[in-house]
């Protein structure tokens, strides 16, 4: 991309920031810069000499940065948080996505647009992904429970693991519950009473 | 859950002085008003600040100088806002570390943290190295708009210390403060309790004085709305601040302090050990590791008048953002700044009448307004 702008990512959270670090990259831009940690950044800030910073909202180091924009004598430039009160949408997708984008004085908002739609959307990917994850290892903790109450049922009352299974079923079904949470009490009750 | 009670979602800093929303919400106050009220914790002002400015959250906890600074249009995504509550009075404290205590003290530093003479014994310590030609003092605050901030610079001018030449003043969250100054980053910081008791458990930091020292019974946190969502929920706002006196009267009872300092120190909330939450809510305040000094009204929360913003407040700290070049001088602004902090709402609200508007402020330098 003709005169590349140089784009500086602050997230601690190290996959999240690559894979916007890769989005990026992807769309052309080649001057991309992450950091970790705020330690150091207003030397680096100074160095690279970033025209946009985007950074995530989780950061307790927000209001730092937006400080060190309206006094350091390190960042040449004067720094805005990317603002334009006729597009309140970007506004609020970018605040609902969890992240937050600050560009220099007198940059053209065009060039920047697609730079904040990129980090927005690769925001969203991460957190829909992050909620996936969750999902799965919650599935396959319920399953585990399930398979220690089949393994209880067989043990104390003789049954074959089918037969567990099946009454685990009936007996949520009886009681309009979940298998899981009757395998649940049925774990609990178990190690109460010391089996 | 009841539900016909109308939703509310405010917004909060980890601090003491978000006891009052914690404790309407925790202790059935704001249910009593008729309000369901959700709490989200946030982890700095400028989320704060965006999210009420979007509309996620309907209210939040505030430093007192942020709505006026949205109203002047000082900060991102400013919008008209209203502090129709103070939610807490006081509570904050700079505290410096040990060393800078050691060369304090020997320059004659009260031992209660009288801010005339620990600010004169500061100053003494700078001229002194200025002289031998060593680097500023580094002191942290939470905000650029902020009490904090004002109540640093305050308190170095009036002992004669230039707080942008003489000393350099950085912005760091809360929660890291302590961490700094143990690492020697900060020598000193201003920030709310109980960040300033946790540095002196910790064994790396001494009180040098407190708000309530410089400015008695100053506002500290407000509840911050946005004018559009005030004027669209008169009745909300009114149960609203109803609920959050009753809580604040609850929060003042000092046999309830124990409790509360309970529930703050959740995980889910300010994330501390219970006993650091008591030290400003029970008064007894741990100026160094050996002493405690009794300040009953070290932080204050307060249901009734005392919890009315007045104009007055407002234009003290306007007149701190004029000072230190934050805002261009103007009528104009002057008038915004008294709507921001108008009484009226609030007053009427809890049906008190008859209430003095013209309150006046008295700074520890006998500075008066």
């Amino acid at each position: 991309m003709s005169g590349g702008l140089s784009i500086l990512v602050i997230d601690d959270n190290k996959i999240r920031a690559s894979i916007i670090e890769q989005g990026l990259r992807d769309a052309g831009h080649d001057k991309v810069i992450v950091v970790h940690q705020m330690e150091g950044l207003v030397r680096q800030i100074s160095d690279i000499n970033p025209d946009v910073i985007v950074i995530d909202l989780e950061n307790p180091n927000r209001d730092q940065l937006e400080h060190m924009f309206q006094v350091s004598r390190a960042v040449r430039r004067p720094i805005a948080m990317f603002v334009d009160k006729s597009d309140s949408n970007s506004i609020e997708a970018a605040v609902d996505a969890g992240v937050s984008a600050y560009i220099v004085d007198g940059l053209k908002r065009e060039r920047v647009k697609s730079i904040l739609d990129m980090a927005i959307s690769r925001f969203r990917a991460f957190s829909r992904l992050t909620e996936e994850l969750e999902e799965v290892r919650s599935e396959l903790a319920d399953r585990k429970t399930i398979d220690r109450a089949k393994g209880i049922l067989m043990k104390s009352k003789g049954l074959s693991e089918q037969e567990a299974y099946d009454l685990l079923r009936r007996t949520a079904m009886n009681q309009s519950r979940k298998i899981i949470d009757v395998a649940q009490s049925l774990v609990i009750a178990s190690g109460l009473l010391g089996d | 859950m009841n539900t016909n009670l109308k939703p509310v979602i405010a917004g909060f800093i980890p601090l003491l002085d978000s006891a009052v929303i914690v404790a309407a919400a925790e202790f059935g106050f704001a249910e009593q008003e008729g309000i369901a009220l959700k709490l989200i914790r946030e982890t700095s002002w400028a989320n704060i600040r965006d999210r009420i400015s979007v509309g996620h959250f309907d209210v939040a906890h505030m430093l007192a100088p942020m709505p006026i600074a949205s109203s002047l249009n000082l900060t991102s995504l400013a919008v008209p806002m209203l502090a129709p509550m103070l939610l807490g009075l006081g509570g904050n404290a700079i505290t410096v570390s040990n060393v800078l205590w050691a060369d304090m003290a020997a320059a004659g530093a009260d031992p209660e943290g009288d801010p005339a003479s620990t600010g004169a014994a500061l100053a003494r310590v700078i001229a002194g190295k200025q002289k031998a030609g060593a680097p500023p003092l580094h002191f942290g605050v939470v905000h650029p708009f902020s009490g904090h901030a004002y109540e640093l610079r305050y308190w170095l001018a009036a002992a004669g210390v230039d707080p942008d030449r003489d000393a350099e003043i950085t912005v760091l969250a809360p929660q890291v403060m302590a961490d700094a100054l143990a690492e020697g980053q900060l020598d000193g910081y201003c920030v709310g309790e109980p960040w300033n008791t946790a540095a002196v458990v910790a064994g790396t930091g001494r009180i040098a004085t407190y708000k309530q020292a410089i400015w008695p019974d100053s506002p500290e946190k407000v509840l911050g709305v946005t004018r559009k969502w005030a004027e669209a929920n008169p009745e909300t706002l009114a149960a609203l601040m109803r609920a959050f006196s009753a809580a604040a009267d609850w929060c003042a009872d000092p046999k309830n302090n124990v409790e509360l300092a309970e529930v703050l120190a959740r995980s889910d909330l300010l994330a501390c050990p219970t006993e650091i939450c008591l030290a400003a809510l029970s008064g007894r305040i741990r100026l160094d590791p050996q002493s405690v000094k009794d300040v009953p009204d070290f932080l204050t929360f307060s249901g009734g008048v005392k919890a009315a913003p007045m104009p007055v407040y407002g234009k003290w700290f306007y007149e701190q953002m004029v000072r230190w070049g934050q805002v261009e001088p103007s009528e104009q602004a002057e008038k915004e700044v008294e709507k921001v902090f108008s009484p009226t709402v609030y007053l009427e609200a809890l049906g008190l009448t008859g209430v003095a508007t013209d309150a006046t402020i008295e700074m520890f330098d006998d500075a008066r307004s």
